[in-house]
């Protein structure tokens, strides 16, 4: 039988479009810039120590950020990708969560992995690809990933982890076990097929999966306004009868409660939910973009007076939990942090070159473990043109 | 002539392609204002307007896909992908329709005004996803043309051609060399034929065969050959498909002797295909196994780029082996 949920919704008898124009989606916001919060917004309740969680983390994040872009500048590292900007949407949203839901973030979500525990060293040595990476040094820098953290690890190819995370929520919902997956992405995947068939899935099988988009204004040089023409992405949650809320990416007080609600959603009813974090991207793209080809300084500073960390900064102070005392000592050992466990991964060396032939399959076939011993004759006879790994041959 | 980088050339190829012919528009992501992330397309929109030149939403499947049909009706589309590593969403695009448009058919709609270019290779350190060679995937579809060229002046040439070929094109750009190759390139209209392979240098003992970024270390290994008295015929094959076989045999009926490069893995690589056809028409003139020389049957590594690769040295030692068997 063809079915329609509307089905039984009126007729009309005269012609008549809808486009929507009508409809706006409203933005739930807790937490003004100055500290203080909205009168009559639901608040979180949330506790002192999770709450100095969250702010350390986004902290550390922002730490870690500068530190790593002032690296990449000075040669020392090829690549990377900073958060700045977005840390609420990421930190508020990951501490909503049951620390062993999974995961599947976009690549600018450093702060739900360091929130969840990834240790400095973990981070340093993916990004320097030595041998302690559990990447095994395969992937460019911020393509990080952890098990132990229920942390998938990043792949480039936009939006591809968008349907994945509707299928390892529903292999949950099928275990029964009570968690369900966050899924993170850009407003600028959000446009791939993969967003829609992973919207349409979840809620036609019914996925605990939240999907959280990062509407951070640009996609490289794209401005949101030539990537959709709606009113953002929210409103196609709707499309596929799911829930939705709209949220204030920049107010960690409302990423918390409306990803704890989305997360109760998921759990308790098995049903995916759709939230809308707005916010900015603060930095370039990435190490390798610069911003001033396509966007205003003046724009970038009308954002940067909307900063998430102080605004949290100036709440947790009202309420007396934090100083400046403390927020002087967090920022001193975060810096030497980051510098020392920086120095510690650099020295380490590559993984070896057995690494390059492990993992395309469980085993290596035999045809390519011939390929392996045919390099290693090559690097023996040429050691000076591959330093990195003719040390290691000499004895093997 | 001017001086032009390779980046600089496909520039002015597309500036000369929309300039001579209203009806081309450039389109991907970030091509607008921005120029690309590569600026391939910079001032194009400047000069041509956002009609014609503009930023498409993240989606390469939906590129691909309105490309197939601004070029069904009539205009000349040029796609980029910003990465060849992307272009897989786009796959059904281009394999089920761009390929089969004409055939399925009968001539009564065609897409022969696409062509799509997209950066390729390694040499950047981008590890897995920004450094794939997917050409052998594309030339096991019958109905596209595969062209990458070697330097400035090839890529102006190749590109202006190939936007104007009757079929679909894709047309994959050595991104390595982007910036690192610079060469005369004449400021004038001009185009290179597909389909032909270019010899480089003419030598007795030994063909050596490449394309795109790979000629750069065949290049070098021929010197290094040429030092210990092996004279070699150098070839940049240029369209991969459909591919120049004529050239090709006539070189290895000459020297006896062939060696294959490419980035991609061994399994299933072009040089596959082409050792397949040399052996057929060349068989009682080999005097050694056709080697190949490629990157190994896994993904591109990051950390082990170097090691991954197949640089002149690795050539240079199939050279050997190939002279000595
Ligand atoms: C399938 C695919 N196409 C293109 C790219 C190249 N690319 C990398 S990031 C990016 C922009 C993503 O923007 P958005 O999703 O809005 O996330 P943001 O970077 O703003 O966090 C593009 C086009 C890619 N990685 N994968």
């Amino acid at each position: 039988m063809p079915t329609t949920k509307n089905a039984n919704s009126s007729s009309i008898h005269t012609p008549t479009f809808i486009r929507g124009d009508e409809f706006h989606f409203p933005i739930y916001k807790v937490l003004k810039q100055d500290g203080t919060t909205y009168r009559g917004a639901v608040l979180p309740k949330l506790d002192q120590e999770k709450a100095l969680r969250i702010y350390r983390t986004m902290v550390f994040t922002r730490v870690l950020d500068e530190r790593m872009l002032a690296a990449q500048r000075q040669g020392r590292l090829s690549f990377y990708m900073q958060s700045t900007g977005e840390e609420a949407t990421v930190i508020g949203s990951a501490a909503a969560l049951d620390d062993a839901d999974m995961i599947m973030a976009q690549y600018r979500e450093q702060g739900a992995l360091a929130y969840r525990g990834f240790t400095t060293d973990q981070f340093m040595n993916q990004l320097f690809s030595n041998e302690l990476d559990y990447g095994k040094g395969r992937q460019m820098p911020i393509h990080y990933g952890s098990r132990d953290l229920h942390y998938m690890t990043i792949s480039s190819p936009l939006a591809t982890q968008i349907p994945q995370a509707t299928g390892y929520a529903y292999g949950q919902k099928l275990d029964g076990g009570g968690h369900c997956t966050i899924t993170y992405f850009g407003e600028g995947a959000a446009s791939e097929g993969d967003f829609h068939a992973a919207l349409n899935m979840a809620s036609v099988h019914k996925v605990p999966v939240i999907f959280l988009c990062r509407n951070n204004g640009y996609a490289i040089s794209t401005p949101s306004s030539e990537q959709f023409a709606a009113d953002g992405i929210a409103p196609r949650a709707l499309g596929y009868r799911m829930h939705a809320i709209r949220v204030d990416g920049n107010d960690i007080l409302a990423v918390y409660q409306a990803t704890l609600e989305a997360r109760k959603i998921a759990v308790e009813q098995n049903e995916p939910v759709l939230v809308e974090a707005m916010s900015y991207r603060l930095a370039a793209h990435s190490s390798s973009d610069d911003p001033s080809g396509y966007r205003s300084k003046k724009e970038e500073e009308a954002w940067r007076e909307k900063d998430p960390i102080l605004r949290m900064k100036l709440w947790l102070q009202k309420k007396k939990w934090w100083s400046e005392e403390e927020e002087k000592n967090l920022q001193e050992s975060l810096r030497r942090e980051v510098l020392e466990t920086m120095k510690k991964a650099e020295k380490r060396p590559p993984p070896p070159l057995d690494s390059l032939v492990t993992d395309v399959y469980d085993e290596v076939p035999p045809q390519l473990a011939e390929q392996l011993s045919k390099l290693k004759a090559h690097i023996r006879k040429y050691p000076d043109a591959y330093p990195k790994s003719a040390g290691g041959l000499k004895h093997g | 002539m001017a001086k032009m980088n390779l980046l600089q050339a496909i520039n002015n190829a597309l500036d000369l392609a929309m300039a001579s012919n209203d009806k081309t528009v450039c389109f991907g992501e970030d091509v607008g204002v921005f120029g690309g992330v590569f600026r391939a397309t910079s001032h194009l929109q400047e000069k041509y307007g956002r009609a014609r030149c503009f930023n498409t939403p993240l989606v390469e499947q939906g590129i691909i896909g309105f490309a197939n049909g601004l070029a069904a009706q009539g205009h000349v589309a040029v796609a980029e992908i910003q990465f060849a590593d992307y272009i897989f969403p786009a796959f059904d695009q281009i394999v089920n329709e761009s390929a089969k448009y004409r055939y399925r058919s009968g001539s009564l709609f065609d897409v022969g005004n696409l062509t799509i270019r997209t950066p390729y290779g390694g040499g950047i350190a981008g590890g897995l996803y920004h450094s794939q060679s997917p050409e052998a995937y594309f030339a096991h579809t019958p109905g596209l043309k595969i062209v990458v060229p070697r330097n400035p002046y090839e890529a102006k040439g190749l590109l202006l051609a190939s936007i104007r070929d009757p079929n679909p094109v894709v047309f994959f750009e050595p991104k390595r060399l982007y910036r690192a190759s610079v060469g005369d390139v004449p400021e004038e209209d001009y185009e290179l034929p597909l389909g032909k392979a270019s010899v480089l240098k003419e030598g007795t003992d030994i063909t050596l065969l490449a394309w795109g970024a790979q000629m750069e270390p065949l290049e070098k290994a021929a010197e290094m050959a040429e030092k210990e008295g092996i004279s070699c015929e150098i070839i940049d094959l240029r369209t991969i498909v459909p591919w120049d076989i004529e050239t090709v045999t006539n070189s290895v009926l000459k020297t006896g002797r062939l060696v294959i490069s490419h980035e991609a893995p061994l399994t299933g690589g072009f040089a596959g295909e082409i050792a397949a056809t040399i052996q057929e028409r060349c068989f009682l003139y080999l005097e050694s196994p056709i080697a190949r020389v490629t990157g190994l049957d896994t993904p591109f590594p990051l950390a082990l780029e170097k090691e991954y690769v197949p640089d002149h040295l690795k050539i240079f030692e199939a050279i050997k082996h190939s002279i000595h068997f």
